[in-house]
């Protein structure tokens, strides 16, 4: 049976994590290549990098990241953040990446998603979305709207269709983000998790609001998404991804446990 | 020197990477001479089997690889590697290399998981593999070792040549082959540990022909 998967997440600038990620020992660490090292050793399932880098020439700098870290792990992962042509794409794939992720520019340009699956195959090609909880109306009659600019701008397209639609358009994977839960730590938003979950066959990652190993679990079982993206709760070393893992084992969810 | 057999369909340098890394001599080459040479040949897939398969018909590695392995050259098929080395595959009713007998079929919608949901197309992300034959490739792999995996469609080789199954909606056959001629559905190359291990343990069989 398919395992349940674990993906922290790593915000990178210029190269750097924006954040230093504390480990046992209180080890702080602000390079991406040895954390996602770590990450690996300690059983993550997948890594995903979002790239906030604002100028031009730092891109470079995060190809050269990606080919360090495909030469370090020996898992999938996938880049983030600023990919918004198909030579985005290539690059960060021909780096090493198994992915890329696309967010805004596929609102702003669909076509990029079809054109992306039909060049490297509909399984490299993961679409991420912003969500916010609004009113249902008949341009939101799912009453999640999509938005953009990490939620300042609000789109006037109902999630739920959306989400049909990146799948029509060839996306292998949706990345689930609530606004509104994003940050709280109180837990995902299990209601829009499993209504995008429920409404298309490709893999659903729940993302944004994750504070303990319960909300991991209830994302997969009530939510019904396929894997759980992690931030903030491991990388201050409060939890850890075995710890996790754990946790969700005994609860009953299927992870895998031997690396 | 391992082979990484280059036919123009996907990202190879994953393969090569991970070879690299366990230090594990290899190339990626279309040369039918350096195959000629090497200690074994990796058949690494991502793509579709209809376009691969006209690629290596065009390019004559179809006769070069049948005419290797016929004598006796190891090779390991990964992912679309693994199912174009059987008869024939529905995607793009691709009729395949013929090495090994059977065909490849897509994963059915009307599957249900866990929670009697339909399962998601394609199967994509860690699994285990239950061994049915021994096989050498998974000497020293813990038996709770799970697997990446992500595709649509699955082998169905001849049932004496399945050496491992694994469960998605309904079993299927995730390992085959004999000795010296091994498929694999899902990527050792993407699967940590034991997968370097699988790696491993193929260019230690390599070596010993």
């Amino acid at each position: 049976m398919l395992s349940k998967r674990i993906i922290p997440c790593l915000d990178v600038r210029d190269g750097k994590l924006t954040k230093g990620i504390k480990f046992k020992g209180n080890v702080e660490i602000g390079d991406p290549v040895e954390t996602a090292r770590l990450y690996y050793e300690q059983g993550a399932d997948e890594i995903v990098f979002y790239d906030i880098t604002a100028s031009a020439e730092a891109r470079g700098i995060m190809l050269q990241v990606v080919e360090k870290v495909a030469e370090t792990i020996f898992i999938p992962f996938s880049v983030g953040g600023g990919i918004s042509s198909l030579e985005d794409m290539r690059a960060a794939l021909l780096a090493g990446a198994e992915k890329v992720s696309v967010n805004s520019a596929a609102i702003i340009n669909p076509e990029i998603i079809s054109q992306g699956a039909e060049a490297f195959g509909s399984q490299c090609i993961v679409v991420g979305m912003d969500v916010l909880r609004v009113e249902k109306s008949t341009h939101c009659p799912s009453g999640y709207e999509m938005v953009i600019h990490g939620g300042r701008k609000r789109m006037n397209i109902d999630a739920l269709w959306w989400a049909r639609e990146v799948e029509r358009l060839g996306a292998g994977e949706i990345c689930l983000n609530s606004i509104d839960a994003d940050g709280t730590r109180d837990g995902y938003e299990i209601n829009l998790t499993r209504l995008i979950a429920q409404n298309v066959r490709i893999p659903v990652i729940a993302s944004g609001g994750a504070g303990n190993p319960e909300h991991m679990t209830r994302a997969v079982t009530e939510g019904r998404a396929s894997a759980a993206l992690i931030a903030s709760i491991v990388h201050y070393g409060e939890y850890t991804i075995p710890g996790i893992k754990d946790h969700m084992h005994q609860a009953g969810v299927k992870v895998r446990r031997t690396w | 020197m391992i082979a990484i057999l280059n036919y123009r369909a996907g990202n190879l340098t994953s393969v090569k990477r991970a070879l690299d890394h366990e230090d594990i001599p290899c190339r990626i080459t279309d040369d039918a001479h350096i195959l000629a040479e090497s200690r074994g040949i990796i058949f690494p897939g991502v793509g579709a089997a209809g376009s691969a398969m006209n690629n290596l018909r065009e390019t004559g590695l179809d006769k070069t690889l049948n005419d290797l392995i016929s004598r006796g050259k190891p090779m390991l098929g990964i992912c679309l590697g693994c199912q174009i080395i059987l008869d024939e595959s529905m995607e793009n009713s691709a009729s395949t290399l013929s090495i090994l007998e059977g065909s490849c079929l897509r994963f059915d919608d009307e599957l249900l998981d866990e929670h009697h949901d339909p399962i998601n197309i394609p199967h994509m992300g860690w699994n285990s593999v239950k061994l049915v034959q021994e096989c050498e490739l998974f000497l020293d792999v813990p038996q709770e070792a799970e697997f990446y995996f992500v595709h649509s469609y699955y082998p169905v080789p001849r049932q004496d040549l399945i050496i491992g199954l694994t469960r998605y909606g309904r079993d299927f056959c995730s390992v085959f082959g004999r000795p010296g001629l091994w498929a694999m559905q899902f990527h050792p190359e993407k699967s940590g540990r034991p997968g370097l291990k699988i790696l491993n343990n193929f260019y230690r069989y390599c070596r010993t022909i």
